[in-house]
């Protein structure tokens, strides 16, 4: 099946440097971050360590090259480009196709 | 080929280690018979038990591929057939290890049967001590030395009146002369332990034959009342097992070995305090650690003896320093051949005396009672050349001149590492105490030596890494410093102008957020700063474990009005909250989703709340008791001043949180000395305590002033704090900043203004003040400030379905949504 380009909010609802979530259906949970540059990302929100969504709410930065976010319960540090838990080696998040259309966010979901 | 230990204590635990990091585990098919039913732990720090130090905490782990037999002694050894029998089973071995150590020593005084008779040496004695001292009011210890010490602080903490018998004319005779043993008694009947020097115990009384312990009678014929008695009259080698083979054992007890820790059977060996080596028995760990060394190598085929052993000690007994090292019970006259060089200060408790050679070169010993130091200089410096005049040496800490080892000098006799050693670790890439331990061992002992290698390390020139993170290679005072002098406003000019590259991180930013927030005290969620704040100040709220947020409304020194208590009620009922008083005098409520937060606070508001800065690294609680109002013994109104208090310091932003507490008399029901600063009313006005903490490491807080009006009182409480928010590193409470800066230097700093800045202080102080304002009102008040609280960015009002409770007692609780594993700082 095709790519389906979901639209969740204005590009202005997102803050630099913070996280916020959409809800992609009635279920699936996204954090989007937007970066300092202004390049926009979107992950899993839930926290797999602890099975709470809360990944939107951590604190955005980097890693040497890496973007990233901490995961607000237990500072557990996740790469924003791949999902990666850049703590705990084999803990990882979803990545979602994300894209800013006539000032629009766009998610890719199925 | 089989190797049998026999005693899992101390020494039996650092042969296995050597063992381990020899991989003799390949080799030797390691048996231990363990008569304790717990693993080996540390008993030179077993009075820490009585400390709030678990029994865990104290136990050694123990090396992997080991078959540890603990509740399993061993009963006899035949060395003719290399067997070991065990009430289970018999075992049979190519090498035995005895490391069964001593036992105490109980001198045949009549009554020492009876119950509420006890000795000091394992964590069950301990057990029993505590569970038996429970209710009773006066203890005895018999023995004044070293142990019989430790033994009475023990009973003065579990409460009870303690008095301590020792034979000879001075308390801790083996390690410190006479004028050193004068001022320790100053010292220990400061702190209301009772001494009966000179005499002895004759009979431990009770009613009747074999009832109860209720006092002893002494050789001078006083009489001492004891509900509960500790004898700690010295030990005697576990030498039983070689008794029973035939081997020799010396005049006074112990197993004779060679050097290289060999008994006459050259298949068995004995180590620590069981074994007699050179004609003596050691008391001390660090002779057995240097034996489980020898044998360790000698099961690998090496040929190691034993090196000699300093029977040098430190210790901190009843919070005195007291040190002895090398030859220091020289009798002060008769010898010739040496000199003393005496120091006593007995304004200050002070006594030093140094032992040197007649050409007053070279150190041989020495006491140390009051102040220790220079102990780790000292005892380095042993049978070598004194490297500064002796007067040098023994000044305070503080004032002493610089001082350079030989690099022969044992820097941790422990572990006999030398000061060579520990520089050839550094140069090796060991850049702080951590990896000089894991590297050489010197330090993992009984940690005196701690401070020499930090000073080692100053000198080779290596700089404690102080950086925040990967970001900034400042400490957090740097920074603020650095922030305020340049006046910077935003984390992007910092981090571009002082950063290393990168966009910051989970630390660095909060720290930036907090520098900012005590400089400027602006709404901290505009512009830029909104990035930098945690979860928790991001929403004002507390994040809990299923993402949900706490709500906690301030209440001023605990005080609150049946109305206001009612509107809380309501405001919890209406939005479904788990309600619960909190240890800070006042209510928390739990599980408000995001998208519910604002609501909530327009209702508590409404009723006159504010936020409490549950949620931040901030002022928290100012706690009170009812004071002189209304309590019979109160001398002045601790409520009234707890919340003048809390309102004038509400919402300051700090390295940590800070808590307080006013007590409206001494016996201080608001438990002020556990907090960063808390106050004690007095007849003639206020005591001020700074540096208290409970939590992780309690600490009691420290006296700053005493006897204050309100207005000065004030006045130090604004530069306490404000110098501490300037200087303090990231997350550090004010117990462990006052440590490493030390209350004297505060206190010239707040009282005597020594720095010249309290005006500086004061004015950041005002500034703080006058700029206050409510956050939550502050977020309400502004339609682009609250649109962040939503749970969906497009389904604002749809709650996040993975938030579900169930109920218990009444009250919502979360559903347990994953496995909660707990790594990093939770803060
Ligand atoms: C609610 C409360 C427990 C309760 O139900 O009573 C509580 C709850 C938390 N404490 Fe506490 N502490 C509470 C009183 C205390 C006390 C007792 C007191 O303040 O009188 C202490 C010991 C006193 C002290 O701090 O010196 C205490 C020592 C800690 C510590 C250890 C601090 C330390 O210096 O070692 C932490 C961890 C930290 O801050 O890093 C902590 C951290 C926390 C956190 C913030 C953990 C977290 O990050 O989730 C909890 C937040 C709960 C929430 O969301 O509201 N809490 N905590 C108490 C709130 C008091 C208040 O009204 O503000
Ligand atoms: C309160 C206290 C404070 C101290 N403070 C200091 C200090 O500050 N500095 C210092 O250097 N030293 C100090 N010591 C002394 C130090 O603890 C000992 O020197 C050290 O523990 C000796 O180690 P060890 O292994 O020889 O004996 P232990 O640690 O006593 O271990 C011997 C073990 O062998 C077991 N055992 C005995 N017989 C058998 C058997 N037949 N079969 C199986 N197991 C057996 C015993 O139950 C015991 O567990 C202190 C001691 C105490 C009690
Ligand atoms: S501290 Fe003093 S005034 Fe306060 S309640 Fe206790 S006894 Fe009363
Ligand atoms: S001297 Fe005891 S650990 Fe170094």
């Amino acid at each position: 099946m095709a790519m389906k380009w979901e639209t969740v909010c204005p590009y202005g609802r997102l803050e630099t440097e913070r996280g916020i979530a959409a809800l992609i259906g009635r279920e699936t949970q996204v954090a989007l971050f937007r970066l300092f540059d202004g390049a926009v990302h979107a992950i899993g929100n839930v926290d797999p360590i602890t099975g709470a969504a809360v990944l939107s709410r951590g604190i955005v930065g980097t890693r040497g090259a890496a973007p990233t976010v901490a995961s607000p319960l237990y500072k557990e540090v996740y790469d924003l480009r791949t999902g990666e838990c850049l703590d705990k080696p084999g803990v990882a998040v979803p990545v979602y196709p994300v894209r800013v259309r006539d000032g629009l966010v766009e998610v890719g979901v199925g | 080929m089989k190797l049998v230990v026999v005693g899992h204590g101390m020494v039996g635990q650092r042969l296995l280690e050597s063992l381990a990091a020899r991989a003799a585990t390949r080799d030797w098919e390691i048996t231990v018979l363990a008569e304790e039913t717990r693993r080996a732990y540390d008993r030179v720090r077993l009075s820490a038990y009585f400390d709030g130090v678990s029994a865990e905490e104290l136990s050694y782990d123990v090396p992997a591929g080991v078959d540890l037999r603990l509740g399993e002694p061993a009963l006899a050894i035949d060395p003719g057939s290399r067997k070991v029998t065990t009430a289970r089973e018999m075992l049979t071995y190519d090498a035995l290890v005895l490391a069964t150590g001593s036992y105490p020593f109980v001198p045949p005084v009549e009554g020492a049967d009876r119950p509420g008779v006890f000795v000091y040496r394992t964590l069950d004695d301990l057990e029993r001590i505590r569970e038996y001292a429970a209710g009773k009011r006066v203890g005895a210890v018999i023995g004044g030395g070293l142990l019989g010490l430790e033994a009475a602080n023990a009973l003065r903490l579990l409460g009870l009146a303690t008095h301590v018998v020792e034979f000879a004319p001075r308390l801790m005779p083996l390690q410190v002369d006479e004028a050193g043993g004068a001022v320790l008694k100053q010292y220990v009947e400061e702190l209301g332990v009772v001494t009966h020097l000179g005499a002895a115990t004759t009979a431990i009384r009770g009613e009747r034959p074999g009832s109860p312990a209720n006092g002893l009678v002494l050789s001078t014929g006083a009489w001492v009342p004891a509900d509960i008695v500790v004898i700690a009259a010295g030990v005697r080698p576990r030498d039983d097992l070689a008794r029973g083979a035939g081997l020799p054992v010396g005049a006074r007890g112990g197993v004779i070995v060679d050097d290289g820790c060999r008994t006459a059977d050259p298949a068995v060996y004995a180590i620590g305090e069981v074994a007699e080596i050179g004609g003596r028995c050691y008391g001390l760990v660090a002779p057995g650690y240097a034996m489980a060394e020898v044998v360790a190598d000698r099961l690998l085929g090496g040929a190691a003896t034993f090196p000699g052993a300093d029977t040098s000690t430190k210790l901190k007994l009843l919070g005195v320093d007291v040190a002895s090292f090398g030859d220091a019970l020289t009798p002060d006259k008769a010898a010739t051949d040496r000199l003393d060089v005496v120091y006593l200060d007995p304004a200050n408790k002070v006594y030093a005396k140094l032992v040197l050679s007649d050409d007053a070169r070279t150190l041989l010993g020495g006491v140390l009672v009051g102040d220790a130091s220079a102990y780790p200089t000292l005892r380095a410096s042993l049978g070598g050349e004194l490297p500064a005049a002796p007067l040098t040496l023994l000044a305070p800490a503080g004032e002493q001149a610089d001082i350079s080892l030989p690099g022969t000098a044992q820097v941790c006799t422990c572990n006999a590492v030398t000061k060579d050693q520990v520089l050839g670790a550094i140069a090796e890439g060991c850049c702080d105490v951590p990896a000089i331990k894991s590297c050489t061992r010197a330090g993992t002992s009984c940690g005196s030596c701690v401070p020499l290698l930090k000073q080692l390390l100053a000198e080779a020139g290596v700089v404690a890494d102080k950086s925040l993170c990967e970001h900034f290679s400042y400490s957090r005072a740097e920074l603020f410093d650095i922030v305020k002098v340049r006046g910077l406003r935003t984390f992007s000019q910092v981090i571009t102008e002082h950063g290393t590259g990168g966009r910051g991180c989970d630390i660095c930013k909060p720290v930036v957020a907090s520098i900012l927030a005590s400089l400027h005290n602006e709404y901290i969620l505009d512009g830029e700063q909104a990035a930098l704040q945690d979860t928790n100040d991001h929403f004002l709220a507390n994040m809990q474990r299923n993402g949900t947020y706490s709500v906690v409304p301030r209440i001023p020194g605990g005080e609150i009005t049946p109305e206001k208590l009612i509107a809380i009620g309501e405001v919890a009922r209406d939005f479904d909250l788990y309600t619960k008083i909190t240890g800070g005098q006042r209510i928390d409520l739990f599980g408000a989703r995001v998208e519910q937060l604002p609501q909530i606070w327009q209702r508590l508001i409404d009723a006159g709340f504010e936020s409490g800065h549950a949620y931040g690294k901030a002022l928290r609680t100012i706690k009170s008791c009812v004071g002189s109002t209304w309590c019979r013994y109160g001398v002045q109104d601790s409520v009234g001043l707890a919340i003048a208090l809390e309102l004038r310091y509400r919402g300051l932003r700090a390295p940590h949180k800070i808590k307080s507490a006013v007590s409206g008399c001494a016996r201080e029901c608001a438990e002020a000395k556990g907090k960063d600063f808390g106050i004690i009313a007095t007849e003639a006005g206020w005591n001020l305590y700074v540096g208290g903490n409970g939590g992780f490491r309690p600490r009691h807080a420290d006296l700053l002033a005493s006897d204050l009006t309100t207005e000065e009182l004030i006045r130090y409480v604004d530069r306490f704090l404000m110098f501490y928010i300037r200087t303090a590193d990231r997350l550090q409470r004010t117990s462990a900043w006052i440590e490493a800066v030390g209350l004297d230097y505060v206190r010239e700093v707040i009282v005597a203004d020594s720095l010249g800045i309290a005006g500086e202080l004061d004015a950041m102080m005002a500034q703080h003040i006058g700029s206050y304002h409510d956050e939550w009102k502050a977020t309400l008040d502004d339609p682009v400030r609250l649109s962040r609280f939503v749970s969906f960015v497009n389904a604002p009002e749809t709650p996040d379905p993975t938030i579900q409770f169930t109920r218990e007692r009444g009250q919502i609780v979360p559903l347990q949504i994953g496995t909660v594993t707990p790594t990093g700082s939770v803060t």
